[in-house]
C-alpha cells in the first residue's frame, strides 16, 4: 500500500473483501459474485454516510450486472460538483478493474482517456492485481474514483473548465 | 488494363476538352484582339487543369491470380520474386489466409497496410476509436479522415490500395460481454475456408494500447486454442516489443507479461497511448514492421519465427528470449491448454 494517502489505506481496510473469482461469463457464479459486490457497495456507502462522506450513487443498468450507472460529487470551496459515472465490467473481470468514466469530463483533463475513462494512479493495477478477487466495484471507486476526483476537481474548477450549476447557464450573456 | 479509370475522372477530362475548344472559339470571335491575352492565359490554366485531372484517382481492377510476370503492371511481381530466390516456397498461399488484428492505432493500422500490401486473402479489423488529429504524428491516417472510425478510415485506404483483399470490419469494445461475443464469433466464422482447420483466422495480432484489451485477446485465443502475436509500444514511445504467443506451448499473456521480464516495469503500470502517453511514428513503424515480418515468416513458413523480440531504441538493444507457460497461471482457460498440450505429447 506504499503510495496511498492513510485515509484511503484505513477506508479500504474497512471495506468487506468479496471471496468469488467469477466474471460475467461466469453463470451462477457470476450471480453470487453479484451480490458480495452489492454487500461490500452497501457497506462502504454506509460508512461514507457515517463518517459525513457520501460522495457515490451506483447500480447495475442491467438485468445482467454488467453495465452500471449512477452519480458521485465532489466539494470544493463549499461547493457541490455532481456528475454521470458508468463503466462496464469488462469479460476478464476481476483479473482486471472496470474502467471507470466521467462522460461529462471527457476532453476537460489530460488526465482522462478517450471516452471519459479516468486515468488512474501507477499504484492502482498493481494493488488491484495482488488482491484479485478479492477487490470489488467498491474497492476500484475508492482507490481509484476518489483520489482522481479529490485531485482533479479542483484543478478543473480553478481553471474555469468546470462551474458549478448554480452559475453555469445565464451568467455570461448578459 | 490491370488499372480502371473512374468515370468522374474520365467527365472531368470531357469537360475540360470542351472548355478548351469554347475557349479556342470564343478568342477566334472576339473582336477586340487586346482581349486574346487573357484568352490564352485561361486556356494554359485549363490545360494545366487537364494535367493534374490525369493524376485524380483512379483504381484498380481485382486480380484473379497472382502473377510472376515482371511488368510495371504486376502488383505482385516484386513479392512473387521471393519464390524464385528460393526464400518463400508458395508465395501465393498468402491468399488462403486470414489475419485478425485487433486495434487499428499506431501499429495496427500500419501493420493492416503491409499485409495488403502483400496480397493478405483476408483481414479482419477491429477498434471502436475515431480518427483524430492527436494520431498525425503516427503513420496511415490523414487529416481528412478526422471523425472516421479508424475501421471505417482503414477499409476506405486499404480497399483502395489492393482490393483483391477481403477486409471485414468490426466497429466494436472487445472488453465488454457484447463485443467479446461478437470477437470469438467473428473469429470462429470460416465461410472464407470451409475446409480450414480450427478457428476461421490463421493468426491474431493483438495491436491495442492497454493491459485490459490485451487480457481480453489472451483470453480468446486460449479459449479458441487460437495461434497470436503480440505487439506494444513503451508509453515513453522509446522501446517495444512482439510476442508469439501458442496457447498452452508458450507462455499466456497472463503467465508472464512481456514488459515484466524484458524491463523490470509491471505491465499493468503502463500507461495507454493518446491523452496520458508519448507515441513516435518511427517506434511504432519499426514494430508493426517486426511484427508483420514475424507473421509472414510464420504463415508462409519460412527463416525462423520469434517467440519474442524486444526493441530498446536508446540503446538499438533488440532482445530475444522464450518462455513456457506457467503452470500456475491464473487463467482457467491456458491451463486446460497446457494440460491437452501435455497429453499430446509422447512422454
Amino acid at each position: 500500500m506504499e503510495g496511498w494517502d492513510p485515509s484511503t489505506k484505513s477506508t479500504l481496510t474497512q471495506i468487506p473483501l468479496l471471496g468469488t473469482k467469477a466474471g460475467p461469463r461466469d453463470g451462477a457464479g457470476w450471480t453470487q459474485r453479484l451480490k458480495e459486490e452489492y454487500k461490500a457497495l452497501i457497506a462502504y456507502t454506509q460508512m461514507n454516510k457515517s463518517n459525513d462522506n457520501d460522495w457515490f450513487r451506483i447500480s447495475a443498468a442491467n438485468p445482467e450486472g454488467t453495465r452500471w450507472t449512477g452519480k458521485c460529487w465532489y466539494v470544493h470551496n463549499l461547493l457541490k460538483y455532481e456528475f454521470d459515472l458508468q463503466f462496464d465490467i469488462p469479460v476478464t473481470y476481476p483479473a482486471t478493474a472496470p474502467e471507470l468514466e466521467l462522460p461529462q469530463l471527457d476532453g476537460k483533463t489530460q488526465k482522462m482517456y478517450r471516452g471519459g475513462k479516468i486515468c488512474l494512479t501507477v499504484h492502482f493495477k498493481p494493488l488491484w492485481a495482488k488482491n484479485c478477487p478479492r477487490f470489488g466495484i467498491a474497492h476500484a471507486l475508492c482507490l481509484g474514483l476518489a483520489p482522481w476526483l479529490a485531485a482533479e476537481v479542483p484543478i478543473l474548477v480553478d481553471s474555469g473548465m468546470i462551474k458549478h450549476k448554480d452559475d453555469a447557464p445565464s451568467s455570461n450573456e448578459s | 488494363m490491370l488499372v480502371q479509370r473512374g468515370r468522374e475522372v474520365g467527365e472531368m477530362e470531357a469537360e475540360l476538352k470542351e472548355m478548351l475548344d469554347d475557349l479556342e472559339s470564343l478568342g477566334r470571335s472576339l473582336p477586340d484582339p487586346s482581349r486574346n491575352a487573357s484568352i490564352d492565359k485561361l486556356r494554359s490554366r485549363v490545360k494545366h487543369l487537364s494535367e493534374l485531372a490525369k493524376f485524380a484517382p483512379v483504381h484498380r481492377s481485382k486480380v484473379k491470380d497472382m502473377s510472376a510476370e515482371v511488368v510495371d503492371s504486376n502488383p505482385y511481381s516484386r513479392l512473387m520474386a521471393l519464390q524464385r530466390m528460393g526464400i518463400v516456397e508458395n508465395y501465393e498461399r498468402i491468399r488462403e489466409y486470414s489475419v485478425a488484428i485487433v486495434g487499428i492505432g499506431g501499429v495496427g493500422s500500419v501493420a493492416a497496410e503491409m499485409l495488403t500490401r502483400c496480397g493478405v486473402g483476408r483481414l479482419l479489423l477491429y477498434d471502436y476509436d475515431k480518427v483524430e488529429l492527436a494520431n498525425m504524428n503516427r503513420l496511415f491516417f490523414r487529416p481528412e479522415q478526422v471523425g472516421m472510425t479508424k475501421t471505417d478510415a482503414a477499409v476506405q485506404t486499404l480497399s483502395d490500395i489492393n482490393p483483391d483483399v477481403v477486409l471485414e470490419s468490426y466497429t466494436l469494445n472487445i472488453t465488454t460481454v457484447q463485443g467479446f461475443e461478437t470477437f470469438i464469433s467473428s473469429l470462429k466464422n470460416k465461410s472464407f475456408r470451409p475446409d480450414k482447420e480450427g478457428s476461421g483466422v490463421d493468426l491474431v495480432l493483438s495491436c491495442v494500447d492497454n493491459y485490459e484489451a490485451r487480457m481480453v485477446v489472451n483470453q480468446a485465443c486460449n479459449e479458441l486454442n487460437q495461434t497470436w502475436m503480440e505487439s506494444g509500444v513503451s508509453e515513453d514511445a522509446v522501446s517495444g516489443h512482439i510476442q508469439l504467443l501458442i496457447p498452452g506451448e508458450t507462455a499466456c499473456f497472463a503467465c508472464a507479461p512481456p514488459l515484466v521480464v524484458a524491463s523490470g516495469v509491471d505491465e499493468r503500470t503502463l500507461k495507454r497511448e493518446g491523452v496520458c502517453a508519448a507515441s513516435l511514428p518511427t517506434t511504432m513503424g519499426v514494430i508493426a514492421g517486426l511484427l508483420v515480418q514475424n507473421t509472414l515468416k510464420f504463415l508462409l513458413k519460412f527463416g525462423h519465427v520469434s517467440p519474442y523480440l524486444g526493441y530498446n531504441s536508446l540503446k538499438d538493444y533488440f532482445p530475444t528470449m522464450e518462455m513456457r507457460p506457467n503452470p500456475q497461471c491464473a487463467n482457467a482457460a491456458c491451463l486446460e491448454r497446457q494440460a491437452t498440450n501435455l497429453t499430446g505429447l509422447c512422454l
